[in-house]
């Protein structure tokens, strides 16, 4: 029989897939038997979303873009006729035979390690998770290996933390396994509050026992019964599915005391994060389950040694705990033999902004960003051109598109002043304002600084001030030299990595778009028309219908113009508060 | 109708099954803020009873963790997406969409209780940018006009339910 699987993610519900997921079940209502019908995770191709999998026999074909009315489309053809819909499938994944389908391009170069089962199993079925090898690792983990010998493998297959600072896992298992004492705790970090990057809420969403399972792995290395998921509370349906997964892993016998016979007890708690980035911060993270204001503290000692409750403590996020089932399985050898020398494996990156295809991509590290944007990301939208790339969120920098060839590892990305931080790729094209980026930035860390720091605290603010007054019209000469004498100072003088990198976003939009800055300071002039207080607003005459509604709702009677006629915007009059723009049903107001 | 004073008994139903165990006191303060709306004085005094720590650590954990509030939030709570992906795709329009409509500013609850409208710096769906979510619901993929859209339905669906509300009062009366 066909199965009917239905991408259920939060990227596939706010595309509309709860309707077609609806639409199938009535089909399904009113010829009972016809097809099984499923749900799962996200695939990654967020931009197909709704996606629907007809699957059967071995012969896998995702559609793209489903909406109720092609939903009965495909019953009627495909599912009852046999005939497939060619010009709708995104994907054809025939059991031995190459990819398919328009999407086939952006997929081939990817390998799925961490996104393994997202998109293909169901992520609230552990027995789905079972037939996909799921739990096996931690059988071998258990049964038949020594935790120093997890530690050996974890270690040889170069495995680096995958929330940003790329510290190698296995090491940093080792020193909480050499610590003494009873009380250990382990720690997955999925408060991913970068914005721009969303690879944790897809794994926890698609495929959450991976890392419920890696954590588990880590517990019988180190020597820890107690664990902790931290993840934010903006990501409600990653919290249910982990929940779920918990509890059939606690009745499965995969969680609790004496887990498969072994001996080793270890359970897992869910906490809650309350909307505060800073708690992205190991030890602030630590603060705020121990219910405090996530404050940062100085570290040595290190979270190994005195974590959280002062006790050892592994923490690591999502993607890293998601890697090691794969390993424990495939063996050390099988990940290093992919990515660079120094950073070994993969990495999910999430493909976001001016791209045309968005969405989630898991390639070998140390490939190019120009082949993540254009033979994945399939280029620019609307065919704009290419102008920079956002890495590592507000940590992290803008990277020009000259310098596109770099490949993407934990050595060569620090080294054009961005990081790699947790992936999340934010593409610009010509129409992105990079002082009004920076400005995004700071104005984004100066309002999560925890304010235990001055130079973070009072830093980033001055920093924001300087910015907000260039894109407003009102920059000075000597404001680019205040801003780097700002950041070098508050990059020296604050005591965790939001304070640190906070400057960042700035300091390499000074160093690869100076001009944009002097545009914005001498000629008054914004370059990307974005900034609204230096472009002026215009109306397309070949859109414009002469509705009159921008007319009606100018609050300064600068909009002309009859009725059934265009209109046009006096830009002495304007007070560019942008309400046109809002309120025209055509698109027809820009900014140029 | 729910009086004030059941509502506190069921809450302190929920505290007296707190077991005393450590770091208990931002899942307090998330349960009050869900079963009250936001967080109100008395339910500090609350969980300070229970839990020993000072009110004044308390109202500073508030402060701290942009979750909680403690003015009361509209029916329907509004996070528009101000992420790096939705800024770059104009979520300051739906921003100012959203004010033009809802007739409040970032931070305000419309007159009737019904919409409470924020900004958040990400919710993870940056390739359907601009994104929203109402409550628990997302909505992706956003212009001026299908937040003007979104924002209606919800109206009517609210208006259609107090119509169904009071015919059915109407009913009862005359029985």
């Amino acid at each position: 029989m066909k199965k009917v699987i239905v991408g259920m993610s939060t990227c596939g519900l706010s595309a509309g897939s709860q309707k077609t997921y609806d639409r199938f079940g009535e089909l399904l209502a009113a010829s009972p038997g016809a097809f099984e019908l499923k749900s799962t995770g996200c695939i990654g191709m967020c931009y197909r979303e709704p996606l629907v999998e007809i699957r059967e026999n071995g012969s896998r074909i995702v559609y793209g873009s489903v909406t109720p009315e092609l939903a009965d489309r495909i019953f009627k053809e495909h599912i009852t006729a046999d005939r497939v819909l060619d010009e709708h499938v995104a994907l054809r994944m025939d059991r031995g035979a190459e990819l398919g389908g328009a999407e086939a391009p952006h997929q081939k170069e990817q390998v799925r390690i961490v996104l393994r089962n997202c998109g293909l199993i169901d992520p609230e079925s552990i027995a789905e998770y079972e037939a996909a090898l799921g739990y096996k690792a931690l059988r071998a983990a258990l049964l038949d290996m020594k935790p120093d010998e997890i530690i050996k493998t974890i270690k040889d297959s170069g495995l680096r933390g995958r929330g940003g600072a790329g510290f190698p896992t296995g090491l940093k298992w080792s020193f909480a396994a050499a610590q003494k004492g009873d009380v250990k705790y382990v720690v997955c970090n999925a408060d991913e509050g970068d914005p721009g990057a969303f690879m944790d809420r897809s794994v926890l969403e698609g495929d959450p026992h991976s890392v419920i399972e890696g954590m588990i792995i880590c517990a019988r290395a180190i020597g820890a019964h107690m664990g902790y998921i931290y993840c934010r509370a903006e990501y409600p349906m990653a919290i249910r599915r982990l929940t779920i997964a918990l509890d059939a892993a606690r009745e499965n016998g995969y969680l609790g005391k004496n887990i498969l016979g072994s001996g080793f007890d270890f359970d897992v708690k869910i906490k809650q994060g309350a909307g505060a980035f800073v708690c992205g911060e190991e030890t602030a993270l630590f603060q705020s389950i121990e219910g405090k204001r996530g404050m940062p503290r100085i570290r040595p000692p290190f979270p190994a040694e005195k974590g959280l409750w002062q006790k050892p403590t592994n923490n690591n996020n999502v993607e890293t705990y998601a890697n090691v089932p794969w390993i424990i399985v495939n063996g050390a050898a099988a990940y290093a033999a992919y990515g660079t020398e120094k950073s070994r494996g993969t990495k999910v990156f999430a493909l976001a902004g001016k791209v045309a295809c968005g969405g989630l991509a898991e390639v070998p590290m140390g490939i190019p960003i120009n082949d993540l944007v254009f033979k994945i990301g399939g280029g620019i939208k609307e065919n704009r051109t290419f102008k920079a790339v956002q890495m590592g969120g507000p940590s992290g920098g803008c990277i020009p598109a000259s310098l596109g060839h770099t490949p993407v590892d934990f050595e060569s990305i620090p080294a054009t002043g961005a990081i790699m931080g947790s992936g999340g790729l934010v593409v610009m094209d010509d129409q992105t304002c990079m002082v009004e980026m920076a400005r995004f930035f700071l104005d984004f860390t100066q309002n999560e600084s925890c304010g235990k720091c001055t130079f973070c605290r009072v830093g980033t603010l001055r920093m924001l001030e300087i910015l907000t007054r260039i894109t407003q019209g009102e920059g000075r000469v000597e404001d680019i030299d205040k801003l780097k004498t700002l950041g070098a100072q508050i990059k020296e003088a604050s005591l965790c990595g939001l304070g640190q990198t906070a400057p960042n976003p700035v300091l390499t939009t000074l160093k690869y778009f100076p001009e944009e800055y002097e545009a914005h300071i001498r000629d008054k002039r914004c370059p990307a028309a974005s900034c609204t207080a230096l472009v002026d607003f215009c109306i397309d005459p070949e859109k414009c219908t002469g509705c009159t509604v921008c007319a009606k709702n100018c609050p300064v009677e600068a909009i002309t113009g009859e009725r059934k006629a265009v209109h046009t915007i006096d830009m002495a009059k304007c007070a560019r508060c942008g309400k046109c723009i809002t309120v025209c049903t055509f698109g027809a107001v820009y900014k140029k | 109708m729910v009086t004030t004073a059941a509502r506190d008994d069921d809450f302190s139903y929920r505290l007296w099954r707190y077991d005393g165990a450590p770091g208990e006191l931002i899942p307090l303060l998330q349960s009050a803020q869900d079963h009250f709306g936001y967080i109100p004085r008395r339910a500090i005094s609350y969980i300070s009873g229970v839990t020993g720590v000072p009110e004044s650590d308390i109202y500073g954990v508030i402060t701290f963790y942009s979750q909680f509030r403690l003015q009361p939030m509209g029916k329907y709570v509004i996070k528009a997406c101000d992420g790096t992906a939705c800024h770059v795709q104009n979520s300051r329009t739906i921003i100012d969409t959203l004010e033009d409509e809802l007739g409040v500013e970032v931070g305000g609850t419309t007159e009737d209780g019904l919409f409470t409208l924020s900004t958040v710096a990400c919710i993870g769906c940056c390739s359907l940018a601009p994104v929203i979510m109402i409550n628990d619901d997302t909505h992706g993929r956003l212009t001026p006009q299908s937040v003007r859209k979104i924002l209606r339905e919800y109206r009517r669906r609210e208006q259609a339910a107090r119509a169904q509300d009071a015919a059915s009062c109407g009913e009862a009366g005359a029985r």
